[in-house]
């Protein structure tokens, strides 16, 4: 009988766990409540992992400079820009929005970037930090 | 909902699926059992129909690419590189060297991702959960790097047609080269970890056996058949991207155990020296890694108007961590969306290789070997057969009565004239 595993299970009882303990080190009652204590001063978050250089995360949108050419909107895979035609300019859905940057290469103005910015959960699929207009 | 007869039941007609906790994706197994040993067994895909291939056929050839990548949450590139691969073929793009390079290099870090996220998986399977743990904690450091290279750990948005978006450079290589040896270390590791461990031996070896003769009947690809010793790998056999240019070779389970059983033990063997293969590889791709540009065509405006113009069928290969991978496209011109999209993912060869894996098995060796092809039911599932809220599945003998239903009524129109 050979278990080859157990020189390295006992040797994991001495290190520390290997995944960063984000928000808290510990599981709180609620995550709400944990927020809320945040914003109070209460207690504090632990920070994430730094993002990577090339991480894709949350669009941003420069409004002046785009032209409303509508490019964007023709290799958007996931339906997540619109256009406003009114004014020549367009609508980011960041709830719908796959992160792929295929926009941002086909923007003759370069208007558009995708920013490391990755923490965009939210209630609201229409909550105002999900749509991204200027 | 009834989906095939049992004519003589032996003793005792059991299904599991298609939603059960021992199976990760919806499938279902109809078997006939007797005790505890399966005497026929048999089982229906198509639970996890998605349209994927409709969606297809509304977007034009660059949102397809993302779209591809999505059909598998493990293989990211896979069928991205398939897709792009038959639509370079219709346009007749030169893709340059130096993409090709990167494309393979993408590819070869998702095999040691796959492989190791599969090891975790069949260790789970068998109840072995520190070594699932192990697995995982190993694959973290490939995930990191392929965030790292990409910009994301799963959809890596590399590929376009004609080339690839972002670039590996020479700053990069010393990150790669420093998990390149972790990735040694945890070579020797998970093998000690697996194949020397007597738990595993006894689960593992001689159960679940696809013997070569089988396996040359059912055209199963990939690891599956590389471990009944079938000699098929598509980089080998009809090099694409960089593989023309490497020292690469089909990864059998007697170069370590000197011997082909078929056993899911040999499917652990078979994964576990493809990840030492693609570490190699990795490293003989960037010591060769020529310079110049990225992309036939840089600008994807430019791109989208060839591919207007473009007409033609092609088929599109990629050697998936699961085996081969084929994409059919077809364009015409005029029209942004392809005309016609199939996928053929590849556990959709390998299913049919769990017919002689489970008959004579025992109920309780179900998860491992459903779990020893490395299923991938989601991205396979094309079809679903739906009439009047009832789903069912088309004999050979009801096609062939539709078929000849057909003849008839075009002889009638026919004379009619």
């Amino acid at each position: 009988m050979t278990f080859p595993i157990v020189p390295d299970l006992l040797s994991s009882l001495f290190k520390k766990p290997n995944t960063n303990p984000f928000p808290a080190p510990q599981l709180p009652p609620t995550v709400t409540g944990l927020l809320d204590e945040v914003n109070q001063g209460k207690a504090e978050l632990n920070p994430p992992v730094p993002a990577p250089e090339r991480l894709r995360g949350k669009m941003t949108y420069n409004r002046e400079t785009c032209i409303g050419c509508n490019l964007c909107i023709k290799v958007c895979p996931a339906h997540a820009i619109e256009a406003i035609p009114a004014v020549k300019k367009v609508r980011f859905y960041v709830s719908q929005c796959i992160q792929c940057g295929q926009c941002t290469e086909i923007c003759p103005k370069q208007c558009l970037a995708l920013s490391g910015e990755f923490l965009n959960a939210s209630h609201d699929r229409y909550d105002r930090s999900l749509i991204v207009e200027r | 909902m009834k989906t095939i007869e049992v004519k003589k039941p032996s003793g005792y007609f059991t299904q599991i699926g298609p939603a059960h906790p021992a199976l990760k994706e919806p499938v279902m197994f109809n078997l006939d059992v007797e005790g505890e040993r399966i005497i026929k067994a048999d089982f229906a895909p198509g639970m996890s129909h998605r349209g994927i291939e409709w969606m297809g056929l509304r977007r034009n050839c660059i949102q397809v690419i993302y779209l591809a990548e999505r059909i598998c949450g493990i293989c990211g590139i896979t069928h991205s590189i398939s897709f792009v691969r038959a639509v370079e073929q219709i346009a007749q793009i030169q893709v340059p060297v130096r993409a090709h390079y990167i494309r393979s290099i993408v590819g070869e870090l998702e095999r040691i991702h796959s492989h190791l996220l599969w090891a975790g998986v069949a260790a789970h399977e068998l109840g072995f959960d520190s070594a699932f743990y192990l697995a995982w904690r190993v694959r973290e450091n490939v995930m990191d790097l392929v965030e790292y290279l990409t910009g994301n750990r799963v959809h890596y948005a590399m590929i376009q047609i004609g080339g690839v978006r972002r670039d590996i450079t020479r700053e990069q290589f010393p990150r790669i080269e420093e998990s390149m040896k972790f990735f040694d270390n945890a070579y020797d590791q998970l093998a000690r970890v697996f194949l020397d461990d007597t738990t595993v031996q006894m689960r593992c070896r001689d159960c679940g056996v696809l013997t070569y003769e089988e396996a040359r009947q059912l055209c199963p690809v990939g690891p599956t058949a590389r471990a009944s010793g079938i000699k098929k790998d598509v980089r080998v056999d009809h090099p694409y991207a960089g593989y023309a240019d490497l020292d690469i070779e089909y990864m059998t389970p007697d170069r370590l155990t000197g011997e082909v059983r078929g056993d899911v033990y040999d499917r652990i063997v078979v994964r576990l020296l493809e990840v030492k293969q693609s570490i190699a590889l990795v490293r003989q791709l960037l010591e060769q890694m020529p310079d110049g540009p990225l992309l036939a065509i840089p600008k994807p405006a430019v791109l989208l108007a060839k591919l207007k113009g473009a007409a033609g069928e092609a088929v599109g290969r990629h050697e998936a961590p699961r085996g081969e991978v084929m994409h059919y496209v077809r364009l015409e011109a005029g029209k942004d969306e392809p005309v016609s999209w199939k996928v053929k993912a590849s556990s959709y060869s390998n299913y049919l290789s769990w017919i002689p894996m489970m008959e004579g098995e025992q109920i309780a060796d179900i998860p491992i070997i459903a779990a020893s092809i490395d299923p991938c039911i989601s991205c396979t599932d094309r079809v679903a057969l739906v009439q009047d809220g009832n789903r069912r599945v088309l004999t050979k003998a009801e096609l062939h009565r539709l078929s000849v239903e057909k003849t008839r009524r075009i002889q009638a129109s026919l004379s009619a004239r």
